[in-house]
C-alpha cells in the first residue's frame, strides 16, 4: 500500500482489448457491457452509447468535455435514471430496471460529482451506514439490541480500520459537516469500500479538492485496483488520467468517440476534435462554474 | 380582582392533562417523519381522526371491545399512510406535503357530511363510547389528589393510560433511532440518494417511518377523545400546525422535546386564556369583548413560539451544534 505520500509509479494493466481500441472495442473481460443505451431530456440527447465494455480488473478513466454525457451516463448504469432504450449487464446480470439500492447491493457502488456527505451524521455512523446486510437495519430487529451489537462492533472496527486508512480516524466523532471538500470526498470513498465492492464508479473524485490531497485520493485510487477491485472514473485533468489509468473511454456529446490506451489515446483526432469542439460552442459558461466551485472546495481546504 | 391562585392552578393541570400527552404523542409521530426521516407530513391531524373516529365508530357502530377498537383504529391509519406514501414517497420531499394536507382535509370532510350521519354524527360527531376504557378502570371509585391536581377514578385512569403510551411510544422511538435502522432514517434526511447509493431501500423505510409515525399519530387521536366527544371540526389544518409548533419548540429530532413542548404549550395556552378572559371581565382591557380575548391567546402562543424559535431555533432539547450546519 502507498499511503504514505510518497509519489509511486503505477503499475498499469495491459491486455485489456481484443484487436484495434475503437470506440465499443471488445474486452477479453468485462465487467460492465452496455448496449444501444439512449437518453434524451427533451430535445437534447444526452447519451447515446451504441456499445461499450468496461475491463475488469483495472482503472479505467471516462473523459470529455463539459455536459458530454458522463455523469448522466454514470446514472444509467447505476439505476439513478432510467434510459429510453436499451441494455446494460453487470457481471453477466441485466441491470435494465433494477432499482438504485439493488445494483449496489450487487457490488457496484457509485460516488457523486456535487460529494453528498450526509451532513449530519458523524464521519463513523457515515462509514458504519455503508456496510452490506446489517440486522439491525430491519424495524422488527432493531429494538433487540442483542440481535445486532456483535455485527455492529465489527462494522465499527472495519470502519475505523479504513478512517485510519484514509487520514480521517481523528474526525470520526464529529459532523460530517464539519469537513473541508476533500475530506468530503475521501469519505465518500472510504464508505463505498464498507460495502466491499467489486466496481467502485467515482464521478470526478479529484474536483475542487485540494492539491494536498489529490496524491493521497490518487493513491487510494491505486489501492483499488490493489485490492482487486475494478475502477471506472470521470476525471478532467490529463494528467492524472495519465498517471492512473489503464484504459480510457472518451465521450463527447452523449457518444464514445473513442478509446485506448491513455498515451495513445490523447494523440487520437478525435479526442483532440471534441475537446476543441467544445471549447468553441457555449461550454465555456459551464466551466467557468465549475472553476468557480473548484475555488471555493479549494478555499474551504484551507480552513 | 383576578383569581391568580385558579390560573396558575388551572394551567398547572395542563401539564399532565390527556390532552397534553395526546398531542405529545401526535409531536412524537411528527419527530418520527419529519425531525428524523425529513418527511413533510401536513396531514397529521388526519391520522388523529382516523383514531378517534376509528375507534368511536368500532365501538358504537360494531360493539367491538376496546383491543378491537384500538387495532381498527391503528389498521385504518396504516392503510392511510400506504394510500399517502405508495404514490408520493418516489417522488421529492413536497409532493408528501401537498397529498397529506389534502387527504387530512378530506377525512375531516367526509367525517362531517350529513351523508353519513348514521355512522359518523355529521357535525356534531360522536359520543358515549368510553364505556369500555372505563370498565377497564382498575382505580376504585372516589376523589384522589392534591390541589390542582384533584381527579375522580375516570379522569387518574386516562391520564395514566394517556401517559403510559407516550412513555412506551418514547422509549420505543428511541431504542430505534439509536439502533442501524434509525442510522439509516437520518441518512435518509440528509440525503436519500447517498443512502441508496449504498444499497438501502429508501423508499421502504421512508414508508416504514410515515406508517410508524402515523400510528402515533392514531393513537394521540384516541388519547385526544378520552376526556371529550369527537367533533370533527377539532381535525382542521390548524390541529396539523400546532404539533409542529410544539415539535419545533421542543426540538425536532429529539425524544423528549415533543413531550416537553406539549406541556409548555399547554401550560402557556392555558395561562394566557385564563388570564385574558379575567382580565376582560375585571375591565382591564375595555376595548375587548371576552370572544376577541378568547382569539387573543392564540396570538400572545404564537409570539411566544416565534420568540423561542428566534432565541432558540434548535428547539429547547435540540443540539445547537447541529444547526450551525444547517444549509
Ligand atoms: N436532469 C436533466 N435534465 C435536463 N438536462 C440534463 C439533465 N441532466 C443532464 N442534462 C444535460 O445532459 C447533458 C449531459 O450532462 P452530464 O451527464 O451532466 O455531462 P457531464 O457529466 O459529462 O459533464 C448536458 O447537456 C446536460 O445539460
Ligand atoms: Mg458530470
Amino acid at each position: 500500500m502507498s499511503d504514505n505520500g510518497t509519489p509511486t509509479t503505477p503499475v498499469k494493466t495491459t491486455g485489456l482489448h481484443v484487436g484495434e481500441p475503437a470506440p465499443g472495442v471488445k474486452k477479453v473481460d468485462p465487467i460492465i457491457v452496455a448496449d444501444g443505451v439512449k437518453r434524451t431530456f427533451g430535445g437534447l440527447t444526452a447519451v447515446d452509447v451504441a456499445h461499450v465494455e468496461i475491463p475488469r480488473g483495472a482503472i479505467t478513466a471516462l473523459i470529455g468535455p463539459n455536459g458530454a454525457g458522463k455523469t448522466t451516463f454514470f446514472n444509467l448504469l447505476t439505476g439513478f435514471d432510467k434510459p429510453d432504450e436499451g441494455k446494460w449487464e453487470f457481471d453477466g446480470r441485466s441491470l435494465a430496471h433494477v432499482p438504485a439500492y439493488r445494483v449496489a447491493r450487487m457490488g457496484l457502488i457509485r460516488t457523486f460529482q456535487l460529494t453528498k456527505a450526509l451532513g449530519l451524521l458523524t464521519v463513523l455512523d457515515n462509514m458504519k451506514l455503508g456496510a452490506k446486510q446489517q440486522t439491525g437495519e430491519n424495524l422488527f430487529r432493531s429494538v433487540l439490541p442483542f440481535l445486532w451489537r456483535k455485527q455492529e462492533e465489527e462494522i465499527e472496527e472495519k470502519a475505523k480500520e479504513i478512517l485510519t486508512r484514509f487520514k480521517l480516524d481523528a474526525k470520526q466523532e464529529d459532523y460530517a459537516a464539519s469537513l473541508s471538500g476533500g475530506q468530503r470526498k475521501l469519505l465518500e470513498m472510504a464508505r463505498a469500500l464498507m460495502s466491499d465492492p467489486t466496481l467502485v464508479m467515482l464521478d470526478e473524485p479529484m474536483a475542487g479538492v485540494n492539491p494536498a490531497l489529490t496524491q493521497s485520493l490518487l493513491d487510494h485510487i491505486l489501492d483499488l485496483k490493489s485490492q482487486g477491485m475494478t475502477v471506472l472514473f470521470v476525471e478532467h485533468d490529463m494528467h492524472m488520467v495519465r498517471h492512473i489509468a489503464d484504459w480510457v473511454i472518451v465521450m463527447a456529446e452523449g457518444k464514445i468517440v473513442a478509446e485506448g490506451d491513455p498515451h495513445e489515446v490523447m494523440s487520437d483526432p478525435a479526442v483532440i476534435d471534441a475537446y476543441l469542439g467544445a471549447h468553441h460552442d457555449a461550454d465555456l459558461g459551464d466551466s467557468d462554474d465549475e472553476h468557480v466551485h473548484a475555488m471555493k472546495e479549494l478555499i474551504d481546504d484551507e480552513q | 380582582m383576578i383569581d391568580w391562585i385558579q390560573i396558575f392552578s388551572n394551567a398547572a393541570q395542563e401539564l399532565i392533562s390527556p390532552t397534553t400527552a395526546a398531542y405529545a404523542l401526535a409531536a412524537l409521530g411528527l419527530a418520527i417523519h419529519f425531525g428524523y426521516t425529513g418527511l413533510l407530513n401536513f396531514g397529521q391531524a388526519g391520522f388523529m381522526a382516523l383514531g378517534a373516529y376509528g375507534f368511536a365508530i368500532s365501538t358504537l357502530t360494531f360493539g367491538f371491545p376496546v383491543w378491537a377498537s384500538v387495532l381498527v383504529g391503528i389498521g385504518a391509519s396504516v392503510v392511510f399512510a400506504l394510500i399517502l406514501g405508495i404514490p408520493t414517497l418516489r417522488l421529492r420531499a413536497d409532493y408528501l406535503a401537498i397529498v397529506t394536507i389534502a387527504a387530512a382535509e378530506i377525512l375531516r370532510l367526509i367525517f362531517t357530511t350529513n351523508t353519513f350521519d348514521d355512522v359518523t354524527g355529521s357535525a356534531s360527531g360522536l359520543q358515549g363510547y368510553k364505556g369500555g376504557i372505563a370498565a377497564l378502570n382498575p382505580i376504585p371509585p372516589g376523589t384522589y389528589g392534591f390541589g390542582p391536581f384533584t381527579y375522580n377514578a375516570y379522569d387518574w385512569w386516562i391520564r395514566i393510560l394517556g401517559w403510559t403510551v407516550v412513555i412506551l411510544a418514547a422509549l420505543f422511538t428511541w431504542s430505534i433511532m439509536r439502533s442501524p435502522w434509525g442510522r439509516v432514517i437520518k441518512g435518509i434526511r440528509e440525503d436519500e440518494d447517498a443512502v441508496r447509493a449504498l444499497g438501502k431501500n429508501v423508499y421502504s423505510y421512508k414508508m416504514q417511518s410515515l406508517i410508524l409515525g402515523g400510528v402515533f399519530g392514531t393513537l394521540a387521536g384516541m388519547i385526544f377523545i378520552l376526556p371529550r366527544a369527537v367533533v370533527p371540526a377539532n381535525y382542521q389544518t390548524s390541529l396539523t400546525f400546532f404539533i409542529y409548533a410544539i415539535l419545533l419548540l421542543g426540538g425536532a429530532a429529539t425524544i423528549l422535546g415533543p413531550i416537553v413542548g406539549s406541556m409548555i404549550f399547554w401550560v402557556l395556552l392555558s395561562f394566557f386564556s385564563g388570564f385574558m378572559a379575567r382580565a376582560v371581565e375585571a375591565g382591564w382591557f375595555p376595548f375587548m369583548t371576552q370572544v376577541q380575548a378568547g382569539q387573543l391567546r392564540f396570538i400572545l402562543v404564537g409570539i411566544a413560539i416565534m420568540l423561542l424559535v428566534v432565541f432558540r431555533p434548535q428547539g429547547i432539547f435540540g443540539n445547537k451544534k447541529e444547526l450551525s450546519f444547517v444549509r
